[in-house]
């Protein structure tokens, strides 16, 4: 077997998925703080370093995967995937665990995707979008549990009006969607139980 | 092409053979005198758990054994060959050599040091450990003979 554009996981397995795992929870329990991956490992185009490894440390054989069309178009994506990961990447966006956006332009509306359910609220997708940056744009100011009175995340996010579509959360908790935001090493993650109330700049 | 295929694959499986019955030492030996390409860990070695499958009287009903322990490995070249090693047992550091002699054989400029340098003497090792066992089992054969009947 030749297969030139197959890059590297994890580079250490284990230390690497808990550093890992560490950056995504500590983001999860400070919605809006920008945290550090650090785990090397291989990257296939057009996914970024974050998102990478965040697929090797969370994806196993029982999280369908659902990808955008940037990453569907790449080969090289859903290949490393069920190399590293044997994620059954599907077509259907509204069972799958989590879903990879390359491009958040095109992101279909979140009804498409999987709420969960009253009972397992946990069964929903956690969107893994990719953006443009994590430190320079307009400021959004955020509010929630994890949030001490409030912070500013100030990014570049592609859709812009991310943030009102996530205001279904509101309506429907505990179901909800939850984002993981990835720019090349650095993350933040934008659970359901977080809201905007402002933007500045 | 694909004639030189099935030659490359002739060639793995016939590796493999020799490779997953030597021993971690011995193999290491040999590829020291191998110069190697650069080439990087793909899958890392790890240990898993694989179910070993039988079939009744060997062409029956399949049915599970047990599992069993085994340790595997990918590694990648730079020119872009992937080799695989899988051995029983929970030895990474063969499962990872065994990877990049697979690797090794895939790659036109390397194949043929590897099978002189690294395959054939462990091949011919290991056909010597089997003749000498068949040989010791051999001297305790007892030949019965049985008196014939019905003469005299």
């Amino acid at each position: 077997m030749k297969v030139a554009e197959l890059p590297t996981g994890f580079a250490d397995k284990v230390l690497a998925a808990q550093s890992t795992f560490r950056s995504v929870m500590e983001a999860m329990a400070r919605p809006g703080s920008v945290q550090q991956i650090t785990a090397s490992v291989g990257t296939p185009a057009p996914m970024m370093h974050g998102a990478a490894a965040i697929a090797l440390t969370l994806f196993d054989h029982d999280t369908p995967i659902w990808l955008d069309d940037p990453m569907a178009a790449a080969a090289p994506v859903a290949r490393w995937l069920k190399f590293h990961t044997a994620a059954p990447v599907i077509a259907d966006p509204s069972i799958c665990q989590f879903a990879l956006i390359g491009d958040g332009s095109a992101l279909p509306g979140l009804d498409r995707f999987c709420f969960g359910s009253n009972e397992y609220p946990d069964r929903s997708t956690t969107l893994i979008l990719q953006v443009e940056s994590l430190t320079e744009g307009p400021g959004y100011v955020l509010r929630g549990p994890g949030i001490d009175g409030t912070a500013t995340l100030r990014a570049i996010i592609s859709p812009e009006n991310l943030f009102e579509r996530l205001s279904v959360n509101a309506t429907l908790f505990p179901r909800g969607i939850d984002v993981v935001l990835v720019h090349d090493d650095a993350i933040v993650a934008i659970p359901r139980s977080t809201r905007l109330i402002g933007k500045e700049g | 092409m694909a004639s030189s295929d099935d030659g490359i694959q002739a060639r793995r499986r016939s590796a493999m053979a020799v490779l997953a019955h030597s021993v971690t030492s011995d193999i290491a030996e040999r590829l020291e005198a191998v110069a190697l390409p650069s080439h990087a860990d793909l899958r890392e070695a790890e240990n898993g758990l694989v179910m070993v499958r039988g079939r009744v009287g060997g062409d029956g009903g399949p049915f599970n054994l047990g599992e069993a322990t085994l340790s595997r490995a990918a590694v990648r070249l730079s020119s872009g060959e992937i080799g695989f090693g899988y051995v029983l047992g929970r030895d990474k550091v063969k499962a990872r050599m065994i990877a990049l002699c697979d690797a090794l054989i895939q790659a036109h400029d390397h194949a043929e040091a590897v099978e002189t340098q690294v395959v054939a003497p462990l091949r011919a090792a290991m056909i010597a450990r089997c003749t000498q066992r068949a040989a010791e089992a051999a001297a305790t054969r007892v030949e019965f003979f049985t008196m014939v009947r019905g003469e005299g």
